[in-house]
């Protein structure tokens, strides 16, 4: 099947994003402190287990990050040679490991595991007549019979794919133990009793275990997924855990590009308001003292509000759908942190006020080197710990923010597929009876997950780098 | 402290006409008032007239910040910036597009918000700082880490999902009060009490280890050595100097959102259906009703700015050592 690769701007952005995060780590081996303070955060196991957690929601964030459009396949009657047309539907390569999950709709809500809708429907019968009956799934538990049980079925199932799951994670620990086995020149199977004992400088059998349960857990969905629908489905009958994992990307994208995207002024302007002082400081003070006195939820609202207006008046601007969903997401990045650079930048003034007067800036000054240079050598360097820390401290708030305002309706595209529309959606069949728990659970689980990951990762980067808690 | 009062005022003008100009050129320099015109009646009944009515029938006819067609003052008075904008600053916040007084119905919302937002702070206020001094006191116990371990979960947990919880199990599951909905007098309290136990739920785990935190980092001060020293019990040390001294940072944090709850909670209030300030921007933002939004950001920073002074002042209450002049 021919493709043409499709490049979203939050696409492009996220590449860049992994290229800082390397060009980083290359930069962080080289200096000693800055390797110590990582060191620091890899003894913690929490912050080890959460690293891995968020290492593999990243990793599903980034498949879903290589979009294309598929070419249609051609017409009958059309002649061969004539330029090929792609649908307008824009899938990214998550789409296509999931294609079974994608595809395989029913028609409305049905439960986990369920053999049958959700609700009873009217039918008519064979020898005439109507009844009220449960209609059976399309695609959910059709390789059973009518005899069989689910529940049979799907321990034995289970239990199959814990083999996989198993053998995977002893390579991840034989991997792991070669690599302490070099470090402390030790046989394999001591180092392997290392790790187990939770001995090993870094901690390695917080990320064995995180990897072994993960590894389960991806093992389950690989076997039952594709013939069930494991967490049910939702109002137009798509399977919750797709949109659960499409869900993961938008909230990856909202943590990290809103910061992205807003660092470059909170530093620009934090670090010349402190170390010029004067007129400077006055007007940067006042920009921010501005933008932070009015409420964030409305001044967003306000932007959202003008945002969506232009995008509804200039539809030619985009091609798919997908982009016009995209330009919004991104915009709603850029909103987000126009909103909130206003501390990092509060603080970044009050730490270069600080280090100004210190006697290697003195000295530096005194030599006669420019202020660019100062700013840049001497400044910034002793600043980035705080940007760091809040780089990593904002992550979780912002992915919390996502669904509030997408509850609001100032969030992301109602067609983006988000934490905050999936709640959005099952709020609304809340007064049901009996309720549609799943698509809430579903939602939660993934969410809490991903933001207590992104909590723990984020204390042990603060106490790890914060010289005050040192 | 009257002078300095006069003074802080003053420089909270020229923020508030920024925030007067920012709104301004979001709601009018962005999007011309033509677009949304177009916007509001649908593409299809978007004819040149249609347009040109409804932005009369709005007062949105004039030009941005230079009136030609009038002479004098009105040349500048005249227009979209000051009738519409800086008028604000008289409480003038026009009609809404449902055609109500916005400044009246910012007026009779107001108490539902209050009456969910002020018990809902203190009670939270109250409770936190005291399971906060509690795992301080417990402090390198295992009771103390399970207690962080606990905030930090709860603090990955979203709101929403507190109210719909909160509403599913005590509301549906117990049946002990109303789902949602409001009413006014002594009735109010049915509809009150699940609101309010939410917003201190939800905030316990954020709000506590902030305050361990602040807690901490007193105790390790000589006074508090002295205090032991004389024989005090823990908790004296506790609730009666570390308390006392812990202020400063606590009201830094705390009095600037006192203002602003007059505002409301979004959530809380769309959730529960409470006719609330809240709930007003949210149907507003949804109904893409412009006017009640940008009324809404004026009074939000207007409401901000009395809470910085306000926080200045309660610094002279709580430490003789902060003069204001």
């Amino acid at each position: 099947m021919n493709i043409q690769p499709v490049l979203l701007w939050t696409d492009v952005l996220i590449f860049v994003l992994i290229a800082c995060a390397f060009a980083l780590t290359l930069h962080a081996r080289q200096r000693p402190p800055l390797r110590e303070a990582w060191r620091r955060v890899g003894q913690q196991p929490a912050a080890m287990a959460a690293a891995t957690l968020l290492l593999c929601f990243a990793v599903v964030g980034i498949l879903d990050s290589f979009h294309y459009r598929a070419q249609l396949p051609q017409a009958p009657g059309q002649e061969a040679g004539k330029a090929a047309v792609y649908s307008t539907e824009v899938l990214s390569a998550l789409d296509t490991l999931l294609e079974p999950l994608r595809r395989d709709t029913e028609k409305t809500y049905s439960e986990p595991f369920a053999r049958t809708l959700f609700q009873r429907e009217t039918i008519e019968l064979a020898e005439g007549g109507q009844a009220r009956v449960y209609p059976p799934l399309e695609h959910g538990a059709r390789h059973l019979g009518a005899e069989d049980s689910v529940a049979a079925d799907v321990v034995a199932r289970l239990a199959v794919a814990l083999i996989p799951a198993l053998l995977f994670t002893v390579g991840v620990g034989m991997v792991l133990a070669l690599g302490v086995a070099r470090g402390r020149r030790c046989t394999l199977p001591e180092a392997a009793c290392f790790i187990l004992r939770g001995q090993t400088a870094l901690a390695w059998r917080a990320v064995l275990v995180v990897t072994g349960g993960v590894a389960v857990l991806v093992a389950w969905a690989v076997e039952l997924a594709p013939l069930y629908h494991v967490l049910g489905t939702d109002k137009v009958g798509q399977d919750i855990l797709y949109l659960s994992l499409k869900s993961i990307r938008t909230g990856l994208v909202i943590g990290t590009l809103t910061t992205l995207v807003m660092m470059p002024f909170a530093v620009a302007f934090g670090i010349a308001a402190g170390y010029l002082g004067g007129w400077v400081d006055d007007v940067i003070q006042y920009l921010y003292t501005v933008l932070n006195s009015i409420p964030s939820v409305l001044l967003i609202a306000a932007a959202v509000l003008m945002m969506q207006v232009v995008i509804d008046i200039h539809p030619q601007w985009f091609e798919t759908a997908a982009q016009r969903a995209d330009a919004r997401l991104l915009a709603l990045c850029v909103i987000l942190g126009i909103t909130s650079w206003t501390g990092l930048c509060r603080l970044l003034r009050g730490e270069t006020l600080k280090l100004r007067e210190l006697e290697y800036v003195q000295a530096a000054r005194a030599f006669g080197v420019s202020t660019v240079t100062i700013l840049r050598r001497h400044i910034l360097p002793n600043v980035m710990h705080i940007v760091l820390i809040t780089v990593v401290m904002d992550f979780s708030g912002l992915v919390l923010a996502e669904a509030v305002l997408s509850y609001v309706g100032i969030g992301v595209d109602p067609g983006t597929i988000s934490f905050g529309t999936m709640i959005n959606m099952a709020r609304a069949e809340l007064a049901r009876e009996p309720m549609v728990w799943w698509s809430l659970a579903a939602a939660f689980v993934f969410m809490v997950t991903m933001v207590l990951a992104a909590n723990l990762l984020a204390d042990a980067v603060r106490d790890a780098f914060d010289p005050r808690r040192a | 402290m009257f002078a300095y009062l006069l003074r802080r005022l003053g420089y909270a003008i020229p923020i508030l006409l920024g925030v007067n100009l920012l709104t301004f050129l979001l709601f009018f320099v962005v999007n011309s008032p033509d677009d949304m015109a177009r916007m509001q009646l649908g593409a299809k009944y978007a004819g040149p007239e249609a347009v040109e009515r409804w932005k009369v029938e709005r007062g949105y006819d004039k030009p941005m910040f230079v009136n030609a067609a009038q002479s004098g003052g009105a040349q500048f008075t005249d227009t979209l910036f000051v009738t519409k904008s800086l008028s604000m600053f008289t409480f003038e916040f026009g009609r809404a597009d449902d055609g109500r007084d916005i400044a009246q119905e910012i007026r009779a919302r107001m108490g539902p918000s209050l009456a969910i937002a002020l018990p809902g702070f203190l009670l939270s206020l109250v409770v936190t700082i005291t399971l906060a001094l509690l795992l301080v006191f417990f402090r390198a116990t295992a009771l103390d880490f399970w207690g962080v371990v606990l905030c930090v979960v709860m603090m990955s947990i979203s709101s929403m999902f507190y109210i719909i919880g909160g509403q599913w199990l005590v509301a549906k599951v117990w049946r002990l009060v109303p789902v949602s909905g409001y009413a006014g007098g002594i009735d109010a309290m049915r509809f009150l009490v699940l609101p309010v136990l939410i917003s201190v739920v939800g905030g316990l785990g954020a709000g506590t280890r902030w305050y361990r935190t602040i807690f901490l980092e007193e105790i390790s001060r000589d006074y508090v050595r002295t205090a032991r020293a004389k024989g005090l019990s823990e908790l004296a040390v506790l609730f009666r100097h570390v308390l006392k001294n812990a202020l400063i940072p606590i009201l830094t944090g705390v009095v600037v959102v006192i203002p602003a709850l007059f505002m409301g909670s979004l959530l809380i209030e769309s959730f529960f259906a409470v006719p609330g300030l809240g709930s007003y921007t949210i149907e507003a933002i949804r109904a893409q009703d412009f006017a009640v939004v940008r009324a809404m950001v004026f009074i939000g920073s207007m409401l901000y700015i009395v809470g910085l002074v306000l926080t200045d002042i309660s610094y002279t209450l709580v430490d003789p050592r902060v003069r204001l002049g």
